[in-house]
Parts: C-alpha cells; structure tokens; sequence
C-alpha cells in the first residue's frame, strides 16, 4: 500500500516554505514529516501528511506547482541495523530507488522511498517480511 | 436561422482586379484629401513633387515617401489629420513611453468603418447575433476595447464589456451569461484558463466558449493550439494597430492559416526594412499600411515596424484579400545579444512545444563581466512532475539546448513555480533589458 506524497516546487526565496506550511495549517492538516532538497534556482519540498488528498487540492486551488507522488513507506524497529537490513533486501532484489529518506514515528521507525518499479518493491516487501508503516 | 457566410460579400468576394481598381479609385481619393486637407502631406507631396493627379497606377504609390511613428510624435497633436478638429469625434493616444504619444483621430464615418471591418471579421469565424460576446480589453485608450464593443454591437451580439482583469468576475460573467465569444490577448486565455482550474471550473462542461478572438501580442502556432486546447475553443488571431484604427485590419478566416487583410481598407506592402525595397512576394519583411478609407487621419505607407510576410496561393475559403502570415514580432523588439538578432518571438516557440511550462516567460538581459547575458524565466505547468529532480534537471538542459539551437546564444533557463512572473493586464512584459549601456 502507497503512501501518497505531496511534493511542492518552489521558488528559492525566503517566505516560500512559509506560504505552503500556512495554506496547510490554515485547513487543518497536520505534517507527519517533511523534507526539503534545494539547488540553486528552486527547491522541492516533500510532505507527508495525515490528508494528503485535501493537501493536494488545497495547494493546487493556492496556485502552487504540486504534485502527488505514491511513495513505500516501511515500518522498522528503532534499532541499529534495521534500515541497513531493509536496503539491503532492495539491493539484492535490484530494485532502483530514486530517493530515500527516514524518520521516526510513533516510536518506530519509518523509511520512505520512491521507485518506478512498484510492483517489485511490494514482492520484496513481502518476501522479506517486511511491514509497511501506517502512518 | 440561415445566414449568409459574408457580412460584407459586395466586397469580401471582389477579385484581384476588382480590389485592384478599387484600390486605386480609393488611393487617387486619400491623396486628394491628404494633399488638400492635411499641412504636414501637402509638404511632403509636394517635396517629392507628387501631386494627387500623377497617381495613375498602384505603382505610382511608391513615389510617396513613407511615414513613421516618427512622423506621429513630431506632429503631436493634431498635426497629422486631414480634416479639422471639429469634424472629429474620438481620441486614441499610446501610452507614449518612449516620447511624445501618437494621437489618432476619428471621425464619425471612421469609427464606423473600423466597426465594419472588425465585425466583417467576426462575422466571417462564425459569430452570429445569437452570440453573446465578452470583451476582456481595457476599455479607454487601448483600442481593443472600444473596438471590440462597437463591432459586436454592429453584428448583433449581446455584448458583456466586461473589461480587464478581475479574472474570478470574467469567470462568473462566463457561466451566468453564457459567453460564447471572447477577446482576449493570448497571455490572459492562458491566465482565465489557470484560474479556471484553481476555481474546478471545466471550460467544456460549465461554459458555453466556442470562438475566440487572440490578438494583440505575436504568439505561436503551438500558442494557439494550446488556448484551443484549454479552453475548448477556436482561436482566431486578430491584427490591428492603433494607428490604423485598432483590431480589424487582418484577421483569420476559418481555414487559421494566415490573416486576411482587408484590401478595400489597406494597401499592402512588404518592404526590407534596411533597404526600403519590396521584399518578393512571400519574404519577410516590415508591414507598411496605406489607409484607403479613411476620413479624419488617412496615412500613407505608414511604417508599422511589424514583421511579416503574404502567405502566397488562395486562400480555400474563396476571399482574395491578401493573406498575412503571424506576425514575426516588431524591428523594434529585435534584441541584439552578442551580435546577434533575436525576436522574443522565436524563444516563445521553442517553450511553447513543452507541455510541462506554462505560457508564460520573461527574458532578461544583463550583463556579466562585461559580457551579454540571457536569463530565460518560465513558469512549470501542472503537467510538470516536480517531485522528480532528474526530470527537472533533463527539462532546463533540454530546453536550453533547443534555445541554443534556435537563436545560437546559449541561455540561463530558469524553472519557476506558476504563477510568479507577474501577471500583466495589458500586453504582457517578455522581455527585461538591464545591460550597461556604453
């Protein structure tokens, strides 16, 4: 089961963020993580959040660049090793991954991932034992 | 109900020759007025040593010298008209931003005239008396408003002069009235059909739009294609200047494939615009206008510094009005980078080709250790999938190479969110010229 990402292109300029994070607020919905990758013209702002459908419209209604992206999200125990076993699953089954990144959760941790190849990453999963996190 | 295709078929379907003679008949009168009614031609006629009665042929319109804006601003006022203030009934002025303004005068009959011509134009992509017809042109000194206005009206439409601007009451105008006709400049089809999409407004379920009228600013085939596609509707471009008039000077018919110009009005001429030479037929050159029916400010080989060609064959909707093809942008709005010559034009193409940017862009000049430079801004579409950072890198390079290749300068591509390069209410600010000048 996806998770579904909200991703928000903007312009790097101080106040950006902001505007996104307020419009968000202002409808009720709350961040569970969010992250934010910058070059030198613009930035991509990756959301994860408790509605992500309504997020979606409420940004594009704002006029913001949005996309809604489906993403895996796994739960692992908070333990070292842990994340390093789960990639590794990925490595030696050759699924390519475009991007990565983690955080904690309700005492677990959650890594997140994005790949082309979805229907490969859920046999993983589920050869591997590996559980998908609720978020 | 039936209607005739024509408004105007005593003259939409005369031939070459009978254009011909009536061109000349009409060119033998405006010299005449000119010569005996305005100071500034009778001088000019006469330092060429033309009098009205040595115009035997159309070709005898090349012994007069042309005119140019130039030629507008020095006579600032009035000095221009042919007839007196009195007989005159309105004012059109530029904004003026690069010297005096030039003022262009109507009369009664004038305004009438420029009426016909643009709802001739109408008529001929379809609009009826049926047709409810919404006019996003500032009204005032831009002619597209009252122009517009007084040409619907003369065709029969409902009129909505709703104005420029405010695009959420131009939307609500849209589904309470039934707007079926609409003028707008392309850049602001491009900005109704964004806020469109931000209000869940579907142009195909919740409006009745079937033919607009784009004009005012050059834009592409792909442009165009693009405002059908969004808006559900055909887009037909429409040229004029305030110098002759305003909107209705060429416009296209069904077939969108060049503007007819309107013969029993203008004469046509292409010319170098380094030379002064007619450029041979289906070249490029500088569009320069004789007005034939005109009574207050008759002009002779006005220069109006747009580039353009005739598209050369007939035309399958059966008018022999010539037929002009898009306008290559102005000679004044070449830019000069490094030596070389670019119109905004070419640029506008190339980006209009991606599905994943908006319309609209801003390029702007600088200079950088001593050198041009050229950023070009453009807005992501909501086609663009922005949560890809491949993706996004591939597209700059993509479209800077294809810039490159167009205009053999190498610009800075520069992605933006929609919606941050300011939006205009007039004709769209493209171009951002902040190099030293030596």
């Amino acid at each position: 089961m996806a998770v579904q990402q909200i991703s928000v292109f903007l312009e790097n300029k101080s106040g950006s963020l902001v505007k996104v994070f307020r419009a968000l607020s202002q409808a009720g919905i709350q961040l569970i993580t969010s992250t934010l990758a910058d070059t030198a013209d613009y930035g991509v702002c990756r959301i994860l959040c408790n509605q992500p459908d309504k997020a979606y419209d409420i940004l594009s209604k704002e006029g913001f660049t949005v996309n809604k992206t489906p993403v895996l999200a796994i739960a692992l125990d908070d333990r070292p090793g842990r994340a390093a076993d789960a990639i590794a699953c990925f490595a030696e089954g050759g699924l390519s991954i475009s991007y990565l990144y983690s955080f904690l959760y309700e005492g677990k941790g959650v890594l997140i991932f994005r790949t082309s190849e979805m229907e490969k990453a859920a046999a993983l999963i589920a050869a591997n034992g590996l559980v998908e996190a609720r978020l | 109900m039936e209607y005739s295709p024509y408004f105007n078929p005593e003259f939409e379907l005369l031939d070459r020759g009978q254009i011909e003679a009536l061109q000349l008949k009409r060119l033998q009168d405006t010299v005449a007025s000119c010569y005996l009614g305005s100071p500034f031609y009778r001088k000019r006629l006469d330092s060429v040593g033309v009098t009205p009665d040595r115009i035997k042929t159309l070709d005898d319109l090349r012994r007069i010298p042309f005119t140019t804006k130039q030629d507008l601003r020095d006579t600032y006022p009035f000095g221009i008209a042919s007839i007196p203030l009195d007989k005159c009934v309105r004012l059109h002025s530029s904004s003026g931003t690069t010297g005096n303004p030039t003022v262009v005068l109507h009369s009664a009959k004038d305004l009438h005239e420029w009426a016909n011509a643009l709802a001739r134009s109408l008529w001929m992509v379809g609009c009826r008396p049926e047709d409810v017809f919404q006019n996003t042109s500032g009204y005032g000194m831009f002619t597209g408003g009252l122009g517009f206005q007084y040409a619907a009206e003369m065709l029969g439409m409902l009129t909505v002069p709703a104005g420029a601007g405010n695009t959420l009451r131009q939307l609500k105008f849209f589904t309470d009235f039934g707007t079926t006709v609409v003028h707008a400049i392309p850049s602001y089809a491009a900005r109704l059909y964004e806020v469109m999409c931000q209000q869940g407004i579907d142009p195909r379920r919740d409006t009745k739009l079937k033919i607009m009228a784009i004009g005012a600013e050059p834009h592409s085939e792909d442009t165009r294609r693009r405002i059908e596609e969004m808006l559900g509707v055909k887009a037909y471009n429409s040229f004029g200047m305030s110098e002759m008039c305003g909107p209705g000077v060429a416009f296209e018919c069904k077939e969108q494939n060049g503007m007819h110009i309107w013969e029993d009005y203008y004469i046509v001429e292409i010319v170098d615009p380094e030379t002064l030479e007619p450029v041979p037929e289906g070249e490029v050159g500088e569009l320069v206008l004789t007005t034939l029916n005109r009574e207050a400010m008759p002009l002779l080989r006005y220069r109006t510094r747009d580039l353009t060609r005739i598209l050369p064959g007939k035309c399958p909707c059966g008018r022999e009005h010539k037929r002009l093809d898009r306008m290559k942008g102005r000679s004044d709005d070449m830019i000069i980078l490094k030596g070389v010559n670019i119109f905004p034009i070419q640029i506008e193409t190339i980006l209009a080709q991606y599905r994943d940017l908006a319309s609209d862009y801003l390029i702007t000049l600088n200079t950088v250790e001593d050198n041009d430079d050229m950023t070009v801004e453009v807005e992501l579409s909501e086609f663009a999938n922005v949560d890809d950072y491949a993706y996004l890198q591939n597209l700059s390079k993509d479209i800077t190479r294809k810039l490159r290749d167009e205009i053999l300068v190498t610009p800075k591509v520069k992605l933006l969110p929609k919606g941050t390069l300011p939006r205009a209410e007039g004709k769209a600010v493209r171009v951002k010229d902040l190099r030293k000048k030596y």
